[in-house]
Order: structure tokens, then C-alpha cells, then sequence
């Protein structure tokens, strides 16, 4: 049987599966249908320093493979993490890895330093590219400049593993992957949700409260992957490829294209036992070329 | 009960009027302790312009027999696509998902639906019926073609009909019914339907002091409180319909009535 183990700075992951952020709650919610423990690492939903509420219902639309969120980054804040859903998920036999949000630079750093307290929280995913809050998200994923101030303020309260999850929302993604390298960031994870909008051509309305809101699903596989091999390309930190990613082939893909560990985000609402069977299919790959690690495979696309 | 992804087969697939079917199905699963008020999330195949799986309320489980029953209308392309299941078919489900209606301490009840979002209160009236819990059952629709199964209702309570076109039973809302011109004693009120049904019904329990349920139905994407997409507005402010509902009081909603 072929090693799955990859390694993403110094985190160590039994397979290369691991689940997105916001597309997974913070795990129990999972608990009926598989053992979370099986997992490379789960991403627990997006924290901030305080409450939000997020944004108004409908935040949701159906679209031609794939969906839209406008969510907003609901959560309770990070003290409430701390106190009330840590102490349910830290037995967890994977590694949890806290998204962190925020609008203002302090608010992240505040969050990071809350969060180094906790044992069991061996990385953060720094997103600077949540496309459906006003202030902040995105806006430090869109420039070079921004992703780069807000990479190092973090780096500096932050001594484990940084993953900065960038946007595609960018002309030039490996620019922006670059920027974060150079200020110390351990690994990049790609891409968030691109941004998109859905009518409702009776009512002539937008389905989204927002008018606009992140697209995700296999419908954006082909430009996720497009851009993870641009960024394993550009860059010498490990990434962590994901969208759309629905099966073992797309997974497989991904890692071809240069990344070392992959995420499942949507394709987890059709069906919560998918992340196994991902991890089943990337093992049965492996052992029936002949491959003896899951190295064998990463960045291995021949162009 | 634990919740599982479980395939379950299509014993029947009945026609009810010009666009509600009946889909009577089986699985090795064990139904006893679904409650009245959970949902399936069913995932809709061979249907590539359905993304995402399609909430539906339980309609009744037969115990003795362990199945399943779902109403659905013909809405869009998945239920549509569902409407054509032949007998036999596979049907991909996970289940059982959220709360249900309370009936802890109910002496009569009445229930409330309209259109197809009398769905869920068959089985309800069922367990009410069980625990010997009187129910009045008023049904309401735009004509008789929506009123569909009276003779099930009638089973297990006293089952009133309202027809806006006044094709079947009274004519007007089902909030207008002549039931209502009395006090028949309820003292819990639950309701399903569109919201504007709903909103009016809570307006009468609320008027009339008597606790009331009602039942979402939100856009959903997962139905298991991971994606934070069907959230209603509550006095705990935005919650998941689908783990904390999808049977709300309506003193916990911020329903301006």
C-alpha cells in the first residue's frame, strides 16, 4: 500500500485530504457519517475576533455545477471557539486548522494570539480572501502590498504553521502567492470562491441578498487548478490546492499540478462521507501505477 | 438517531393530483425513531442541472412495514425529475435531519397546512393520534386539486378543507375558516405552508395566547448546519433552519406579527 503521509511545514498528514473551510462546520457535524480522524486535517469555519451574524438570508443560490454563498463569515468569534467548541473537537486524531478572518489587521493578530494558547491547533489558514464581507477579506487578498502587511503582522504572533488561503479574484495569483512567501508564509492554500451573481429573471432580482457572492463547485474546477499550478510554479512553499474538487480524479489533478495537500469544500453538502471515499480512491490510484508515495504524484505533470 | 446517507428503493411512486406524487420508500435502515417534523435531503440523479440534494419533509413512516413516505410538488427540474421515479429506482437519501414538532404537554391541537406544505403534518396528526392527543386538521389549497389524502388525515382527526376557488370544502384562506369563529379549546397550533399562511396563523395563535410551531422551508445546501446557507432571523439571531429547525416556535422567530 503507497504512503499517503505528506508533510506541509511541520504539519504531518496521514493522507493529503483535508476539508475547507466553511464547508464543514467544526467537524461534529460530520461525526454521523464518517471518522474524522481518518482525515489529513479538517478547516474549521472562518473565525473572527468578535460575533457575526453575517449577511441576510438568501445567501444561497443553486447554479449550473456549483453554488453561491454569501454567508458573511457567521461564527461566534474566537472566545467562543476557545471556550465552547475546542474543548468538543481537540481529541480529534487529525490536525485542526483554525481559518482566521477579520477586517482590520489588529483583529487578526488578536485572533492568532488567542488561538496560540490552544495545543491542539497546530496552523492557522489566513484568509485574506473571503469575497462576501464589506470590510477587510478579500480587500487583503486583492493587492500584493495588502496580502503582504497582513501576512506579516501575523507571521510575527504566529510561530506554527501560517497557510494564507488566497483569492482568485486577482489578475495575477502567483504575484500575490509570492508577496506572502516572502513574508514568511509556510504554505498557501487556493483558491477561495470566485465572485459571481444569480437573477431571478420574474422577480428581476439578484438571488443573493448581497447581489453578489462566492461560486463554488466543479464549476470552478478548471480555473482552481488552473491557478494552483501557476502558484506551485512560482513559489518554493508547499500549497494546498482546492475547488471543486468532487472525486479521487479531481484530487489527483490537483496534486499532478503541483499541490501537496488538497481540500473538499462543496462536494461535502451532496455528500459528507465523500472526503473517505477521496482518500480510498487517491490510495487505489497510487498502488495500482505502482506508486509507492503520494510524492510520486505531486507536481508530476508532464508538459 | 444517528443520521446516515442510506440508499433506499422506490416501492411506489403514486400519482396524487396534477402536481403532487406520493413516493413510498424502503431501506434496511430502522424508521422507528424518526420524528414527526424531520426532513431527508435527497440527492436527485441523472439530473445534471440539479447541483445540490433537495430537502424534503417526512410525510408519514409506517413503522410495522419500515417505510418511508415523501409528498412532493412538481416545482422545478428536481422535483420534477423525481416525479418520474418508476418503481424499483434507487433514491439516495440522508436522513433523518432536524428538530421535529413538540407535543410534550398538548391536550388539542390543531394543525394547519397549505398547498404541499401540509407534507409534514400527516405524520404528525399520526403520533398525535397515538398519544390519544385530539387534532382538529384543516387543509388548505388554491382548488381541490391541492387537497390531496383527506381520507388519511381523517384517521387521525377532524379534518376541515378550505379552496380559495371554493372547488373543495370552504371557500377563502385557510385563516378564514369558519372554525376559527369559535374557541375549540386548542392549546398548541402548528402549522406548515407557505409563509404568508404561516405569518397569519401565528398572528391567530398569538391574538389568542396558544403556543405555535411552525415549520421553514429555507433554501438549503447541505441540511446538516455545516454550509450556514438556510438561516432564519431569531431573537438568538441568525440559526441554521436545518439543525435548529426546521419546526420553529414562533415566539423564537422575528416575524413582524
Amino acid at each position: 500500500m503507497a504512503d499517503l503521509n505528506v508533510r506541509i511545514h511541520n504539519l504531518l498528514l496521514k493522507n493529503p485530504v483535508m476539508t475547507a473551510s466553511g464547508t464543514f462546520g467544526y467537524g461534529p457535524e460530520f461525526e454521523d457519517f464518517i471518522d474524522i480522524g481518518a482525515l489529513g486535517g479538517i478547516v474549521v469555519k472562518g473565525t473572527t475576533l468578535e460575533p457575526r451574524q453575517g449577511n441576510s438570508y438568501p445567501r444561497m443560490a443553486e447554479t449550473p455545477a456549483g453554488m453561491l454563498n454569501a454567508v458573511g463569515l457567521q461564527n461566534k468569534g474566537v472566545d467562543y471557539f476557545i471556550n465552547s467548541i475546542y474543548p468538543l473537537i481537540q481529541h480529534y486524531n487529525t490536525n485542526i486548522i483554525v481559518n482566521v478572518s477579520g477586517s482590520l489587521v489588529e483583529d487578526y493578530i488578536k485572533v492568532c494570539e488567542k488561538l496560540s494558547a490552544l495545543k491542539n491547533i497546530p496552523a492557522i489558514e489566513l484568509n485574506i480572501s473571503c469575497p462576501n464581507v464589506k470590510e477587510g477579506g478579500m480587500a487583503f487578498g486583492t493587492s500584493c502590498a495588502a496580502a503582504a502587511t497582513v501576512t506579516k503582522a501575523v507571521r510575527n504572533v504566529w510561530p506554527k504553521t501560517l497557510i494564507v488561503k488566497l483569492s482568485p479574484n486577482v489578475t495575477n495569483i502567483a504575484e500575490i502567492a509570492k508577496s506572502v512567501e516572502d513574508e514568511g508564509a509556510d504554505a498557501v492554500s487556493l483558491i477561495n470562491t470566485l465572485l459571481g451573481m444569480a437573477i431571478n429573471i420574474d422577480t428581476r432580482k439578484p438571488l443573493l441578498s448581497t447581489v453578489t457572492g462566492g461560486l463554488s463547485g466543479p464549476a470552478i474546477k478548471p480555473v482552481a487548478l488552473r491557478m494552483v499550478w501557476q502558484v506551485a510554479k512560482a513559489v518554493k512553499i508547499p500549497v494546498v490546492g482546492m475547488g471543486g474538487i468532487s472525486n479521487a480524479k479531481d484530487a489527483i489533478e490537483f496534486l499532478l499540478a503541483g499541490a501537496s495537500a488538497i481540500q473538499v469544500g462543496t462536494a461535502n453538502f451532496i455528500d459528507p462521507a465523500i472526503t473517505i471515499s477521496i482518500i480510498k480512491g487517491i490510495e487505489e490510484y497510487l498502488d495500482k501505477n505502482h506508486f509507492s508515495s503520494v510524492y510520486d504524484i505531486i507536481g508530476k505533470l508532464e508538459c | 438517531m444517528k443520521k446516515s446517507i442510506t440508499d433506499f428503493t422506490v416501492l411506489s411512486n403514486t400519482r396524487l393530483s396534477s402536481t403532487q406524487f406520493l413516493l413510498e420508500l424502503s431501506s434496511d435502515i430502522l424508521l422507528n425513531d424518526v420524528l414527526p417534523g424531520q426532513f431527508v435531503n435527497v440527492k436527485v440523479e441523472d439530473s445534471p442541472q440539479t447541483f445540490l440534494r433537495r430537502p424534503f419533509s417526512i410525510h408519514s413512516v409506517d413503522a410495522k412495514r419500515n417505510v418511508l413516505f415523501l409528498l412532493i410538488k412538481e416545482m422545478g427540474i428536481g422535483s420534477t425529475k423525481l416525479a418520474s421515479l418508476q418503481k424499483g429506482s434507487n433514491l439516495n437519501l440522508i436522513l433523518p435531519l432536524g428538530n421535529s414538532f413538540s407535543f410534550g404537554n398538548v391536550k388539542k391541537a390543531i394543525l394547519i397546512g397549505g398547498g404541499c406544505g401540509v407534507a409534514p403534518l400527516l405524520f404528525l396528526a399520526k403520533k398525535l393520534h397515538e398519544k390519544d392527543i385530539h387534532c382538529d386538521i384543516l387543509l388548505g389549497g388554491r382548488s381541490s386539486d391541492d387537497i390531496v389524502e383527506v381520507e388519511e388525515y381523517q384517521k387521525y382527526g377532524t379534518t376541515h378543507i378550505t379552496t380559495e376557488d371554493g372547488s373543495l370544502g370552504e371557500k377563502g384562506l385557510v385563516t378564514k375558516h369558519s372554525i376559527f369563529n369559535s374557541n375549540k379549546g386548542w392549546d398548541m397550533v402548528y402549522s406548515c405552508g407557505p409563509e404568508p399562511m404561516m405569518k397569519s396563523v401565528a398572528m391567530y395563535a398569538k391574538q389568542n395566547e396558544i403556543e405555535c410551531e411552525v415549520s421553514l422551508e429555507n433554501t438549503m445546501a447541505c441540511g446538516i448546519g455545516s454550509c450556514l446557507c438556510c438561516v432564519t432571523d431569531t431573537i438568538d439571531g441568525n440559526i441554521c433552519v436545518c439543525t435548529e429547525g426546521p419546526v420553529f416556535n414562533i415566539k423564537r422567530l422575528k416575524w413582524q406579527i
